[in-house]
């Protein structure tokens, strides 16, 4: 196949010569996912932790709804924001359809579940071998849920990169709600939808590539970073 | 097992993340920018690449395009998801109207569809100038053709000509007639997967790059005429319409210098649209 070594090189002078277009659109799908995670952390993190410190009647219909979410599929989430954010919408007066924030809604939606359902499971864990401990201490929920989250953060950082792999991969929810503009709101994977469309194989695979190199990146980033963080911590 | 640094999510920390989140959700909307709603077919050709800059030299505006088949162009302007509307189904374009979510439809350009096909022409219609015919000749030998099947123009254009050609394809759907329901782009990435005849418009075929050894096999018959028309958003419809800069971009396509750069884009050396305002 020579499409193969056509989209390496092709990928390689593409990233060499720091092509401007191509440096935008690699931006703007890191600012856009990286920020959905983070949204999606400071919503699932508490959430699964609650979930999994806690016993009330109905937890186990909630957890299986919220491990039943994470395999939301893309396009329907977009669906449903486009629809919310529709001029024809409740949300319409906001103006955020074809925007990166209207993108950020729908991973946020996207990953949500997957960090609240990973969260409990470590925390429930957690907890079940810090319960006695607990006991004995007399400290509030909140100090629980703050100390469990803690102690568990190494385990969390992974729950962070699940998010962030599902959020920069997906193209079926913001080609739905970006519309994928030029310029605006077009992102690495829906230019290589784009790019597939026209044909452009070789280029449309390069991107790919250049896609999964990002990926790659951004968890050696973050694993060097708990390695380090670690080493510090525990000596 | 008991790690002593307590959680210390402080003030600061929530503050930093907070300032970490407002820079990275900062607004993007320009003042004078409009929202093009049409087809895959002129964005893809690269038609608007060339169009955009030379109107928006002119006027400052910018105009975002959201390229998707010619149905879900006419949903979403009806929905008010966008200033003006250019796509090409010429009925549905004058319901659009006439329900009142556009104001006035304009003819700007046409060009045509082709059929393209394998080189080994199973249904034998190279040669042949009649498209109804090759149609027929295509269902009477059980040649695989791979249809859009999304509602877009090409797929409203096609079960006219089905029609015409008396071929129920909805019966022969998942046999020899093949729905791929996706964009001209992948219809031809699939056909081409498949050695299959599909209806295209011209200017996403000459502009395709995954041709392999497929070519036209059939065109120049008149009902292969392919019509683009705009329309401006019906601002009274749905009031936040830039109707202002709406309207100046259809009157520049409308007028001699937006014709006039219609024509002037080409692509190997081939016009792809022909302007043909009146």
């Amino acid at each position: 196949m020579q499409d193969f070594a056509e989209s390496f090189s092709l990928a390689f002078s593409l990233v060499w010569s720091f092509d401007a277009h191509l440096m935008e659109i690699v931006w703007l799908s890191v600012r856009v996912s990286i920020t959905a995670v983070i949204i999606a952390l400071i919503i699932g993190f508490p959430l699964g932790a609650a979930l999994g410190m806690t016993r009330f009647p109905g937890r186990q219909v909630i957890i299986v709804l919220v491990n039943a979410l994470m395999g939301l599929p893309p396009v329907v989430v977009g669906l449903l924001v486009y629809i919310m954010l529709s001029n024809a919408g409740p949300f319409g007066w906001l103006r955020l359809l074809y925007s990166p924030t209207a993108m950020i809604i729908a991973q946020t939606v996207l990953i949500t579940p997957i960090v609240t359902a990973l969260t409990r499971e470590i925390v429930e864990q957690l907890h079940q071998e810090y319960d006695e401990f607990f006991k004995s201490l007399c400290i509030s929920p909140g100090q629980v849920l703050a100390t469990l989250l803690w102690d568990a953060r190494y385990n969390l950082i992974t729950v962070a990169l699940a998010g962030f792999g599902r959020a920069i991969a997906e193209v079926g929810a913001v080609i739905i709600v970006g519309g994928n503009i030029n310029h605006l709101t077009r992102v690495m994977t829906t230019a290589i939808a784009l790019e597939t469309s026209k044909g452009d194989l070789a280029l449309a695979l390069a991107l790919g590539i250049i896609l999964m190199g990002l990926a790659l990146a951004v968890n050696a980033l973050v694993m060097g970073f708990r390695s380090t963080a670690r080493s510090t911590a525990f000596g | 097992m008991f790690n002593s640094s307590m959680p210390n999510l402080s003030k600061y920390s929530v503050l930093s993340m907070l300032a970490l989140l407002s820079v990275l959700v900062h607004p993007v909307r320009a003042a004078e920018t409009i929202i093009l709603q049409s087809t895959t077919s002129t964005a893809n050709s690269g038609l608007y690449d060339h169009l955009l800059p030379i109107f928006k030299s002119a006027t400052g505006i910018s105009v975002n395009v959201v390229a998707v088949g010619t149905g879900q162009a006419i949903k979403n302007a009806s929905n008010g998801d966008g200033d003006v509307l250019l796509v090409h189904a010429k009925a549905a374009e004058e319901e659009f109207v006439a329900a009142g979510f556009g104001v006035e439809r304009y003819d700007v350009m046409y060009n045509d569809f082709v059929v393209v096909g394998p080189p080994e022409d199973p249904a034998r219609i190279i040669g042949l100038d009649n498209v109804i015919e090759a149609f027929s000749q295509i269902a009477n030998s059980f040649s695989v053709f791979v249809s859009r099947g999304d509602n877009s123009g090409t797929h409203k254009k096609e079960m006219e000509l089905w029609s015409a050609a008396k071929v129920d394809v909805a019966a022969a759907s998942g046999t020899w007639y093949r729905e791929s329901g996706s964009g001209m782009g992948s219809t031809l990435n699939v056909a081409i997967g498949m050695e299959a005849y599909v209806l295209t418009d011209r200017a996403t075929w000459i502009s395709f790059k995954n041709k392999s050894n497929f070519r036209v096999v059939l065109e120049g018959d008149a009902r292969l005429y392919n019509q683009y028309g705009v329309i401006l958003v019906n601002p009274e419809r749905h009031d936040h319409v830039n109707a202002t800069a709406g309207k100046a971009f259809i009157e520049w396509l409308l007028s001699k210098g937006g014709q006039e750069a219609i024509s002037a884009y080409t692509l190997n050396k081939k016009q792809l649209f022909f302007p043909n305002a009146r």
